[in-house]
């Protein structure tokens, strides 16, 4: 209620002081034009990608393979694939590993203690490491199987060379893995210490208040996490690039096996000579990946709002 | 952690693991903790690993001081001077930030000092649209629009289909998001208590913003300034796809350039034998990006801690 009041507060002495000079609306309209030029940038930008890709739009451009030399017929049905595989490969791997994680470091961790501190601040670094960072980790680890130069061997078909849809879909996992976590922990941080000390007093141990109090508390939160993560992942090019997305792969992917992803699939239609065919090409593949955005993130905000706990 | 209320009752012996399940539990959960950590030495050991071998190959001040950037070249024409990728990573990063820093804090103070309640509900969500968009859809924005319809055809500049002009301009949009969103967090930390001060001595509210708002939040604002440039240095998919792929040590924005990190993934794309010098190039150029960036966010970090403790 505090924050009413301080409105009512301000507005009564803004209007007292005599409202804006001249100089103050100078100021304003400048501020109102950065907002403006932002959003006429995104509108802009929006407006391209429709209006050059919504007549290459067809069911028959998720079912039919690219390819080089016949634009006209060409489709995304590997990479369409690609992405949806490389999704849920990184949503078994960041769910677990992400909510353990975000778990331990809110409830179990002694945060005065050195160890735990070095993790804080290096979940913080990790999500600025740039992403074709990550790509260049993935090659060597999972795709080349190298570490201090020594060369082991992995499930899989990993570490043998040749690029796997797991290599990168662990790629993307490690390089989302931070916001899975610093996500989580908010969630986890928003469930009052109440709802702990209740069950802690009625002889729950800590894990059956983790299972049966907290996690339940927090999931919408954690849930919206994961999302975002993982609509991150599939957005990403650089880190794929590095470990090998193929160009025209003309078969449906596999674990083990070549692979290639909507945006990999973009990078290489605008990367063609003849643009009069593969620019709306690749302004269709970008509309079929801002769609399965958009259908993720209306996925969170419904969990967001249906589920989410007022404590 | 220090949770409120937490010192009135003291439930730790209740926290205490009784079991060995409990302990098992508590040890499975660290391990995954520790994956984050154990990434950090991944990168570390890749990319030191591979550097070091490079250097065995080439001298580090040929290297870092080296002008000529022709690492796939045969025979006498090969070079490894990175600087011509540091700097248009710099330069770039330099033109990205001139558009984005002006954007970016308009919209922030905009956002959280003048915009009503439900223009906030509005705006706000749209500046997040635009963070989400995949970086990709800006290289092919910038490359189909940006360059040829509005560089080349409303301005009617003549710059070259590959410029460093439209990446750079392009990739300020890409941060601006990030500038204006941890600004705006800096400016809404501001305590009420500071604005109703200074309203309350008569000034305008230009004057509030400017002089007592902007100076209050001036660590948290350059926390978000320092994390949008590191953002923009690690870019990769806007500069391949828009700015060419040559080395270029110049001024000229009308020509092509090439940074750091769209010179690893082009070099990725190409097929290179592993364990060759050229191989090799991607591991060290990563490593010196992960230098510059590690270094930025530590600034970052360092800023942020500054403006919390001053107001929490």
């Amino acid at each position: 209620m505090a924050v009413a009041e301080v409105e009512i507060t301000r507005k009564a002495v803004e209007r007292s002081s005599g409202g804006e000079d001249t100089k103050g609306l100078i100021f304003l309209s400048a501020l109102v034009l950065t907002l403006l030029v932002s959003v006429v940038f995104l509108t802009t930008l929006l407006i391209t990608v429709a209006s050059d890709g919504v007549d290459r739009l067809s069911f028959d451009l998720l079912t039919d393979f690219p390819s080089r030399f016949n634009p006209e017929t060409a489709g995304i049905a590997s990479a369409f694939r690609g992405t949806l595989y490389l999704m849920g490969l990184c949503a078994v791997f960041i769910i677990p590993i992400g909510i353990a994680a975000a778990v331990y470091l809110e409830e179990y961790a002694d945060s005065e203690k050195r160890i735990n501190r070095i993790i804080e601040v290096n979940i913080q670094n990790l999500a600025s490491v740039p992403s074709v960072v990550y790509g260049i980790l993935g090659l060597a680890i999972f795709v080349r199987g190298e570490l201090f130069g020594q060369s082991f061997s992995l499930p899989l078909n990993m570490g043998t060379g040749s690029p796997t849809l797991l290599a990168g879909a662990l790629t993307l996992g490690l390089l989302v893995l931070p916001v899975v976590i610093i996500v989580a922990r908010e969630a986890i941080r928003a469930v009052p210490p109440s709802i702990r000390e209740g069950s802690l007093a009625l002889g729950a141990t800590q894990w059956q208040t983790v299972w049966k109090q907290v996690l339940p508390g927090s999931l919408p939160g954690i849930a919206t996490g994961v999302i975002l993560a993982l609509s991150r992942a599939i957005g990403e090019t650089a880190p794929l690039l590095l470990v090998g997305a193929a160009a025209f792969v003309r078969f449906n992917p596999e674990i083990d096996g070549a692979f290639t992803a909507l945006p990999v699939q973009v990078l290489n239609f605008v990367g063609e000579p003849n643009q009069d065919a593969f620019g709306p090409l690749a302004a269709a593949t970008i509309i079929v990946l801002l769609v399965i955005l958009i259908l993720m993130n209306s996925v969170a905000i419904f969990l967001r709002n249906r589920y989410e706990q007022k404590w | 952690m220090e949770r409120p209320g937490a010192e009135s009752i003291n439930l730790d012996h209740a926290r205490t693991p009784r079991s060995v399940g409990e302990q098992a539990i508590k040890v499975l959960l660290a391990a995954a903790a520790v994956i984050s950590v154990l990434t950090t030495a991944g990168i570390v050991i890749s990319l030191g690993t591979q550097a070091v071998e490079f250097f065995g190959d080439v001298g580090f001040t040929d290297y870092l001081f080296g002008t000529e950037w022709q690492p796939l070249a045969g025979g006498e024409s090969q070079s490894f001077g990175v600087v011509p990728l540091l700097w248009s990573t710099l330069y770039l990063t330099v033109i990205a930030m001139i558009v984005a820093i002006p954007l970016g804090l308009g919209v922030a103070v905009y956002l959280s000092e003048y915009a009503s309640q439900r223009i906030r509900k509005i705006f706000k969500p749209i500046i997040e649209v635009l963070a989400g968009i995949p970086t990709v859809v800006f290289g092919f924005f910038a490359l189909q629009f940006f360059t040829q319809e509005f560089l080349q055809g409303f301005l009617g500049l003549d710059v070259q289909i590959f410029n460093g002009l439209s990446a750079g301009i392009v990739l300020g949009f890409l941060v601006l998001p990030t500038i204006a969103s941890v600004s705006e967090d800096a400016m809404s930390a501001v305590p009420a208590s500071l604005r109703e001060g200074a309203y309350g001595l008569g000034a305008s509210k230009r004057m509030v913003v400017t002089r007592v708002i902007f100076p209050a939040a001036l660590s948290g604002i350059v926390a978000g300034l320092v994390l949008g440039a590191s953002r923009a240095i690690g870019e990769t998919v806007v500069i391949l796809i828009a700015a060419g792929n040559s080395p270029n040590l110049s001024l000229n924005l009308t020509e092509a350039h090439q940074t750091m990190a769209a010179f690893i993934a082009n070099t990725a794309r190409a097929d290179i034998s592993a364990g060759s010098t050229a191989y090799n190039t991607i591991f060290v150029v990563g490593a010196t990006l992960f230098v510059i960036t590690f270094a930025l966010n530590l600034i970052a970090i360092r800023f942020v801690r500054k403006y919390r403790q001053v107001y929490e």
